[in-house]
């Protein structure tokens, strides 16, 4: 354990846009735990989601944006309905993940892979084209064994298609990602 | 006319951002003034001093101080004229602190802000006319709502001092909350052997009217002379001639009734004493129980009572009690748990509140002592706390601090291994609140020396497994999720205001928070006072209050009571509403908008005219901005006041533009 000097690696800057664009405050936390009692993957976590917090508070940008637990969140948001202080802890967690990405940071890659590769398919055809994700997925992380058993029970259930074929309402999807980016420079 | 003006400095408060020589200067030339300065104290001794003086060395009519808020010091300065032989009326206070200095950094247009003000209430002044109070009779009697530990001290309090009084309890019995405790922190020493002495003098005092199963209906009248209508709720049984002897208690063949007292982890007889020290002790039926009410069966309890004591066609009945003042002691209620869905809403037979659980320890209760589960009457040897159930917690809109919980959860701890050496207790709580005498060093005991687990974090969930129950939460200090296997679990349920709090609120007229709980004159200063004259708090509903501090806010009401009724007769204010009969036309449009039922109908050779009762009037002015006439007026704010200070403002230059 390192003594963290709280004066200068306090970053302002960092927890004024991660409030704006979570639009949460983060000084309502009282560090009760509840958000890491109920969290399904505390488990896995390498800080647990109540520190997150704390260590958000206390603007550790590094600290936090290099964890392992921003990945590995399933935005379940049990840590959402738990908290007494109606904190949408989830939703830092999301903002804090898109955070990392922008500064490079990306400690569990596979994860951050499979995000990128789902959410590119989700702007290109307005829905997720399966087989393209998969095979996207597998080819920049090379887990090639990963899931292959579900392949052929996909197949002949006709989830699986070999052509993307686009949803009504593209635009509408669209839009939601010109929201995202135009909230994100908002708080920039 | 001749009037004084008073620039007061209050140190540097007003001086440091307000030119007060140039102020007085400047009020100085107006037409009515003939003595203007500045002071530097205007309320300590020698500034009081000065102003009288003032006014007997320049012969002034009327008085103006431009100083702080007239809520600090108007009465102050009211006394310091009257001392200088003018009427207190004739005096006017400019808030110059308040609203100018402490609020603008701009010295010359605060100087000038200041000026105006002075010179309204100058303005003021020269329409002002003495007033004088008038007096009334007080009736030296006092009613406390609520037997709980706090009514039942300011009851005898009140009645030690020599005053007649009505104690009015919602119950069969008083005691309150306390009564069904079973041991009290820090002591851990017996709840009902220390309060049973004191509900004991309530029933043996002859100063004490006891009306247990009552409620205020209404309250009408102000203080010294209010009058409270009591309803004696129905008990089925006559009082005067019942024994308490508990035989018809012993026969009843109902016995599913709702236990309210042991919180319903029992079920007791129709016809019942709630316990054993219960005051008065006597017996009542619960008629959604009683065989003989419902089915018009059985009568068993009639045949017995060896007093014939039974009536079951009672009715309610409302008895009228006149008092001069109320101190409202109406306790709090428990937070209801069922809304935490994930601990059990309910559902779990073991997992309980923390008053059923004083319940369960208390000899007197359903299970004598022995520390059993609900479900299947074992004992548990894993017992878990959880704080803060509904205390701070906004999602609930619960975000304040019950105070006490922290304390009785020790002391519940601290029990459970006096009771069960075996067993193994767990306390989860979010931050130990015990400031107190010897309070933190109790909550330490219940760690170094019952061994209980304490664990920082809040509680997520609890679900049953097997015949056990998992409680899962978190330890923040460690910073991980952990479980703990619990054959029981006693939940800290937090206090909110009582029921029906708000409803008494309205009826005494008195103002409460968004909560429920009753709001104090002021916060630090007038704790047990109310805004409505002759009403007073005491106890948790005024906020959530461990038994100490009920006890002396009971005492404190007492001796507020007891101060107010020194006096054999108490002044009215002046400032009410007065009919100007010549104008008056009878509309009766201020009858209809009066609050307070201050205004009646009166035949005037003939003619319907309004009258105020000035004792009941509260001085609103309400009336005055219905009446089409302008024939009712406040005193002291009359149409003429007010227009005088609308024209003082208006003729002043204006010397900064604000657009």
């Amino acid at each position: 354990m390192h003594t963290i000097n709280l004066t200068e690696s306090f970053d302002g800057d960092f927890v004024r846009k991660i409030e704006c664009e979570s639009e949460q405050n983060v000084s309502l936390c009282y560090q009760c735990g509840n958000c890491t009692a109920g969290c399904p993957y505390t488990f896995a976590y390498d800080i647990p989601v109540s520190q997150v917090m704390r260590l958000l508070q206390a603007g550790q940008k590094r600290t936090l944006l290099s964890c392992k637990s921003l990945w590995l969140c399933a935005t379940c948001e049990s840590c959402t309905t738990r908290c007494p202080n109606n904190i949408d802890v989830a939703r830092i967690m999301d903002v804090l993940r898109h955070e990392a990405r922008r500064q490079g940071y990306g400690s569990e890659r596979s994860v951050k892979v499979f995000w990128d590769t789902f959410l590119d398919s989700v702007k290109r055809h307005g829905r997720v084209f399966e087989m393209g994700l998969a095979v996207e997925y597998i080819a920049r992380t090379g887990r090639f064994w990963t899931d292959l058993e579900l392949g052929p029970a996909m197949l002949s259930k006709g989830k699986l298609a070999f052509k993307p074929h686009s949803i009504q309402g593209q635009a509408e999807v669209e839009k939601i990602f010109e929201r995202f980016q135009q909230q994100k420079e908002q708080c920039a | 006319m001749k009037i004084g003006v008073f620039i007061c400095h209050c140190g540097s408060n007003i001086a440091g951002t307000v030119d007060v020589a140039k102020v007085a200067e400047e009020v100085g030339k107006l037409p009515d003034v003939a003595y203007s300065t500045d002071t530097m104290y205007a309320c300590s001794e020698p500034g009081q001093e000065g102003i009288i003086q003032a006014i007997k060395d320049h012969n002034l009519d009327g008085v103006v101080v431009a100083s702080c808020t007239p809520r600090m010091h108007e009465p102050t300065f009211r006394r310091t004229v009257e001392r200088a032989g003018l009427n207190r009326y004739m005096f006017e206070m400019a808030n110059i602190r308040e609203h100018v200095s402490w609020i603008g950094k701009d010295k010359e247009s605060n100087t000038q802000k200041a000026v105006d003000l002075a010179s309204i209430a100058v303005a003021k002044l020269t329409q002002d006319r003495p007033l004088i109070a008038k007096k009334f009779g007080v009736n030296k009697r006092v009613m406390v709502i609520g037997g709980g530990v706090a009514g039942i001290q300011a009851a005898l309090d009140c009645a030690d001092g020599g005053l007649e009084v009505v104690l009015v309890e919602k119950t069969a019995t008083i005691g309150g909350k306390m009564a069904k405790l079973d041991k009290t922190f820090p002591t851990v020493d017996c709840s009902s052997c220390i309060l049973g002495p004191k509900m004991v003098d309530v029933a043996q005092h002859p100063n004490i009217t006891l009306y247990a199963n009552a409620e205020v209906d209404s309250v009408k009248g102000y203080v010294g002379n209010f009058e409270v209508a009591v309803k004696k709720k129905a008990t089925y049984v006559d009082w005067t001639a019942c024994t308490g002897c508990g035989l018809c208690t012993e026969k009843c063949p109902s016995k599913k009734a709702t236990d309210y007292f042991n919180e319903k982890i029992a079920t007791t007889t129709a016809i019942s004493i709630a316990f054993p020290q219960a005051i008065p002790k006597k017996a009542s039926i619960d008629p959604e129980y009683c065989i003989k009410i419902t089915k018009d069966k059985c009568g068993v309890c009639e045949k017995l009572c060896p007093t014939k004591a039974i009536r079951y066609d009672m009715q309610d009945e409302t008895v009228i009690e006149p008092v001069g003042a109320i101190i409202a002691a109406t306790g709090y209620d428990l937070f209801d748990y069922t809304r935490y869905g994930e601990y059990g809403g309910g559902r779990y037979p073991d997992v309980i509140t923390s008053l059923q659980y004083e319940r369960i320890l208390s000899a007197s209760g359903p299970m004598a002592g022995h520390i059993k589960r609900p479900s299947d009457g074992k004992e548990p040897k894993n017992v878990v706390f959880v704080q803060c159930v509904g205390s701070r917690d906004k999602s609930v809109d619960r975000p304040y601090c019950s105070g006490f919980c922290c304390m009785y959860t020790a002391k519940q701890a601290i029990q459970t291994k006096d009771h069960l050496p075996d067993s193994q207790t767990y306390v989860f709580y979010m931050d130990i609140r015990a400031p107190g005498k010897m309070y933190d060093e109790f909550t330490r005991r219940a760690m170094e020396e019952y061994g209980a687990r304490y664990i920082r974090g809040r509680v997520a969930m609890i679900y049953p497994k097997g015949d056990k129950y998992i409680v899962r939460g978190a330890d923040t200090l460690a910073g991980t999720q952990v479980e703990v296997e619990a054959d029981l679990v006693v939940l800290a349920v937090g206090a909110e205001a009582a029921k029906g709090a708000s409803n008494l609120a309205e009826k005494l007229r008195i103002s409460y928070d968004k909560y429920g709980f009753y709001m104090e004159s002021h916060v630090k200063l007038r704790p047990v006072e109310t805004n409505t004259a002759g009403v007073f708090l005491a106890g948790s509903c005024q906020g959530p209050k461990d038994i100490p501090s009920s006890v002396a806010q009971g005492s404190a009401a007492a001796s507020k009571v007891l101060g107010l009724f020194s006096k054999d007769e108490l002044e009215s204010d002046p400032q009410v509403a007065s009919v100007d009969i010549k104008r008056c036309v009878g509309c009766g449009k201020c009858i209809e908008t009066c609050p307070f039922g201050a205004i009646e109908e009166t035949d005037f050779r003939g003619e319907p005219k309004a009258n105020v009762i000035e004792t009941v009037c509260q001085g609103c002015g309400v009336c005055t901005s219905t009446c089409p006439q302008g024939a009712i007026q406040l005193q002291h704010f009359t149409d003429n006041q007010i227009l005088a200070e609308v024209n003082a403002l208006c003729q002043q230059p204006l010397v900064t533009s604000f657009e």
